[in-house]
């Protein structure tokens, strides 16, 4: 136990499980001095997230562009930026996959890939204009990134309304040759939505590992992320390296658009305000600490939170809100993970 | 009684070390006493013992003969202890008054009183020789100047005591003549001082007596009057040290480096290299001496590709390198120990093997169509520490664990392995202890008989004098005299990197 404390990558994990924990708990202190019943409401609320099949089978829905938005973040942030603008890169990647999948007509074979890939490009577009803007002329990320959200959701309503209106708010529905979404995968949850998206966040999350800690490129993403006067004392490019993460990281968000345009919904909405999901995917990042396998995990929770969150009304007659409340509270307690390292430390100390 | 400070037999053990293990620290009233060690010997954590900051195992602590408990560093300031800290604790945008009381303003119906507090202050400063204007800002005045804030900071609040650590790290040489003067001072104003360090030639000059600590342990208390450095040095470093640098007559051959009128900007656009020349000989040592921003940082960013030239050339082995990417810079031969080995050196969140490949990472064998090869990268550097003789857990530790000696060490693996035709040292062995500047100077050496150029930019006289072959002074960008290290002083050299001129015949 004292070996595993003094442990920093056993510290790494810990830290968001105790987060986690102390978030529900924290739930569970609100719910009862608003005289809710908390065994009853977690008991609901657990109900929700796996009890069924077609729980779990939204549960995995609900996490899959959890995922990609978590991993966009997460790949910024290790370049040592911060990508606030997965919200607009998800929404110009819906709307890609959307038009790709409406507009042409090929074999599934082809179609699901090529408008997974346009999606993807789509995002990164996005991302690249910030990155292009940071390495040339030292705009800050965040501004830009902002500020592409806005344009990202209205220019997408608007190429809806112009080339793809079906009417009700609504853009024309994907060919079936374009679609995520499987009957096999409905039938074996109780007919969720549950569609095929879950396999390329996880590719997804495996290539975003493998780009960082196995590649010369991932060396350099890195290096430039802690420390970007030794990159340039090591010959590294560090503009180029700026903008090429901001790109990657725009596709992931590309790609978690196109879950929602190709699996989950098959068309997309004329927004009148933000889905939230690209947000989320800083919470996301934050609670996974930026990696592949975290973000997995942190997606799952969270997804899985959203997903339950009307059973739990429902059922325990808790309002659904609570669910906002534990999700910040979980970030809180990672955000103040000094207090919780501080803890354990303390903790390691008088055991000696 | 005659002791104002007796630290009897602390005992601090932190989990895995004993860092101070049965050490006695007696200082007398009116003394500049020497805490002298290695890094990481323990001398900082028996200071923090002193100023409160932690607690000891065992042992008891006596000022002026009274046992006392120092729970927290205000208990400490009550009882007179001050500490100058090494890294400034200062306000940049407050004027040294309002540093200075911070956190003991003295208020009346809730509103401070600055114009008696400046009127104190200029009154201390009067008194100690210290010089400060209370009404300038931290971020106009110079480093030394913000020092003795930080004097002025303990003496306001009584301090009888006064702890330097390190005081002399970020001085030039001038100021550290200053600092000596002020020291010299506080001693005959009454106050007791407790220098660390290890530098020994400050304790020669300055100190009365030194306690020598090693590895946690307390060596020895010497009086400094009957001592010597060879002795000191040895006391610290636990055998023998050769402070003269030994290496045989240099056989200079072809000119690696040439440099000829050589313009460069610094970054308000100012020429801090001016039209310089300078040769660089393979099996020679050239030595740089000058007084900190004469254009030594901008001349050494300008040849690795880290600055613009505006004009002149750079070149290597007769192929110009002028203005080319860092990179195509360091394949061409050149390794660059660099000034700063947090901001430049070293990437500390990466482990000492991914430090190892910082340049050499997308070659073979470390890495193969853009994969990594972890396992070959981590044998370089496994077989680098142990001939460069890093201390450190393992190749995977991250190399902010590692104490600033082999930090360096480290760096200066990577850069010589690498076999450059050029080796650009600058500030090798600053904040490093006696056994591994002795290590890095017999490298540099090492490196000049193998045949290769060296260029080492110091603005310590000593390494400077030691090491090189030839010595360049530089002054306002520009090289106004080279000298032969055998045929100079120290005297001489300070007048050139003054802007003065050789006296090359007479006067004495």
């Amino acid at each position: 136990m004292q070996k595993l404390l003094k442990n920093e990558k056993f510290m790494n994990a810990l830290v968001p499980i105790c987060s986690a924990l102390l978030g529900l708990l924290a739930g569970a202190i609100i719910m009862l001095i608003s005289n809710y019943d908390p065994v009853k409401g977690y008991g609901a609320l657990l109900d929700g997230i796996i009890g069924r099949p077609k729980a779990i089978g939204e549960t995995i829905r609900a996490m899959t562009p959890l995922i990609l938005a978590g991993l966009a973040v997460a790949f910024a942030y290790k370049a040592g930026l911060f990508n606030i603008g997965v919200e607009g890169q998800l929404l110009v990647g819906w709307f890609a996959s959307v038009w790709v999948g409406y507009a042409l007509k090929l074999p599934t074979i082809v179609h699901v890939p090529l408008a997974i890939l346009v999606a993807a490009i789509a995002g990164g577009i996005w991302g690249l204009v910030p990155g292009l803007l940071k390495a040339r002329f030292k705009v800050h990320e965040v501004i830009v990134t902002i500020m592409m959200n806005y344009i990202a959701l209205y220019i997408t309503g608007d190429l809806i309304k112009r080339y793809l209106y079906a009417g009700n708010e609504k853009s024309y529905s994907i060919q079936k040759s374009a679609s995520l979404s499987s009957q096999l995968l409905a039938s074996l949850t109780e007919n969720s939505r549950l569609h095929f998206g879950i396999v390329v966040a996880l590719i997804a999350a495996i290539i975003m590992w493998f780009i960082l800690e196995k590649t010369t490129k991932g060396y350099e993403l890195r290096s430039v992320g802690i420390n970007q006067h030794a990159s340039m004392y090591a010959g590294m490019n560090v503009s180029r390296n700026i903008v090429l993460s901001m790109t990657i990281s725009g596709a992931f968000g590309g790609l978690a658009g196109a879950m929602e345009g190709l699996g989950t919904f098959g068309n997309m909405n004329v927004l009148s305000s933000f889905t939230g999901t690209g947000f989320d995917g800083i919470a996301v990042a934050l609670l996974g600490a930026n990696t592949s396998i975290g973000i997995i995990l942190a997606a799952a929770l969270f997804g899985g939170l959203k997903t339950a969150a009307p059973e739990m009304n429902f059922v325990a007659r808790v309002p659904s809100e609570l669910i906002d409340i534990i999700i910040s509270l979980i970030i809180f307690f990672v955000a103040s993970s000094y207090l919780i390292r501080w803890i354990f430390s303390r903790f390691s100390k008088e055991g000696e | 009684m005659d002791y104002v400070i007796e630290m009897n037999n602390i005992r601090k053990e932190f989990p895995g070390i004993v860092a101070n293990d049965n050490i006695t620290l007696q200082v007398k009233k009116g003394e500049i006493h020497a805490l002298l060690g290695e890094n990481g010997a323990g001398k900082s954590t028996l200071m923090n013992v002193l100023f409160g900051l932690y607690q000891p195992e065992k042992g008891e602590i006596k000022v002026k003969g009274q046992p006392v408990k120092i729970t927290d560093p205000n208990v400490a300031n009550r009882l007179g202890i001050g500490m100058v800290h090494q890294h400034f604790m200062l306000v940049q945008n407050f004027t040294v008054t309002e540093n200075i009381i911070l956190g003991s303003e003295p208020t009346a119906k809730g509103k401070i009183n600055i114009a008696k507090a400046t009127k104190e202050i200029e009154e201390l400063s009067n008194r100690y020789g210290l010089a400060v204007d209370p009404n300038a800002k931290i971020e106009d005045i110079s480093v030394g100047m913000q020092q003795r804030v930080e004097i002025l900071k303990t003496l306001f609040r009584g301090a009888e005591i006064l702890i330097f650590d390190e005081p002399t790290a970020a001085l030039t040489p001038q100021e550290i003549k200053e600092l000596i003067q002020i020291m010299k001072k506080l001693i005959q104003e009454g106050k007791s001082i407790i220098l660390i360090t290890h530098k020994l030639k400050e304790i020669m000059e300055v100190c009365d007596r030194c306690t020598v600590i090693r590895k946690g342990k307390g060596i020895d208390t010497v009086i400094v009057s009957e001592t010597n450095p060879n002795e000191l040095a040895a006391l610290m470093v636990g055998r023998e040290v050769d402070f003269e640098v030994v290496k045989k007559e240099p056989q200079p051959k072809d000119p690696v480096l040439d440099i000829r009128e050589l313009v460069v900007l610094d970054p308000r656009n100012i020429p801090a290299v001016n039209g310089l020349d300078l040769t660089v000989r393979a099996g020679e040592i050239v030595g740089i001496a000058g007084v900190d921003g004469n254009g030594q940082t901008e001349l050494i960013e300008a040849i690795t590709g880290l600055r613009k030239a505006k004009s002149g050339t750079i070149h290597l082995n007769g192929r110009s390198i002028t203005n080319l990417p860092v990179r195509k810079i360091t394949e061409s031969g050149i390794g660059h120990i660099p000034q700063d080995r947090h901001k430049h050196g070293l990437v500390l969140d990466f482990s000492i093997g991914e430090n190892i490949v910082l340049q050499t990472y997308y070659q073979k064998p470390y890495s193969k169509s853009g994969i990594l090869n972890y396992k070959s990268i981590y044998q370089k550097a496994k077989s680098l520490i142990k001939e460069f003789d890093v201390r450190t857990p393992s190749e995977y530790t991250p190399a902010r664990a590692l104490s600033g000696g082999n930090q360096q060490k480290a760096i200066i693996a990577r850069e010589v392995d690498r076999s450059p035709e050029l080796l650009i040292a600058a500030q090798p062995t600053r904040g490093l202890d006696v056994g591994a500047i002795e290590f890095i100077h017999s490298k540099l050496v090492e490196e000049r008989d193998k045949g290769r150029a060296v260029l080492l930019v110091s603005l310590e006289l000593d390494e400077v004098m030691n090491v090189s072959d030839r010595i360049a002074v530089i002054y306002e960008g520009k090289i106004v005299d080279i000298v032969n290290p055998k045929e100079t002083n120290e005297q001489e050299l300070g007048l050139l990197m003054a802007g003065g001129k050789r006296e090359r015949e007479g006067g004495s």
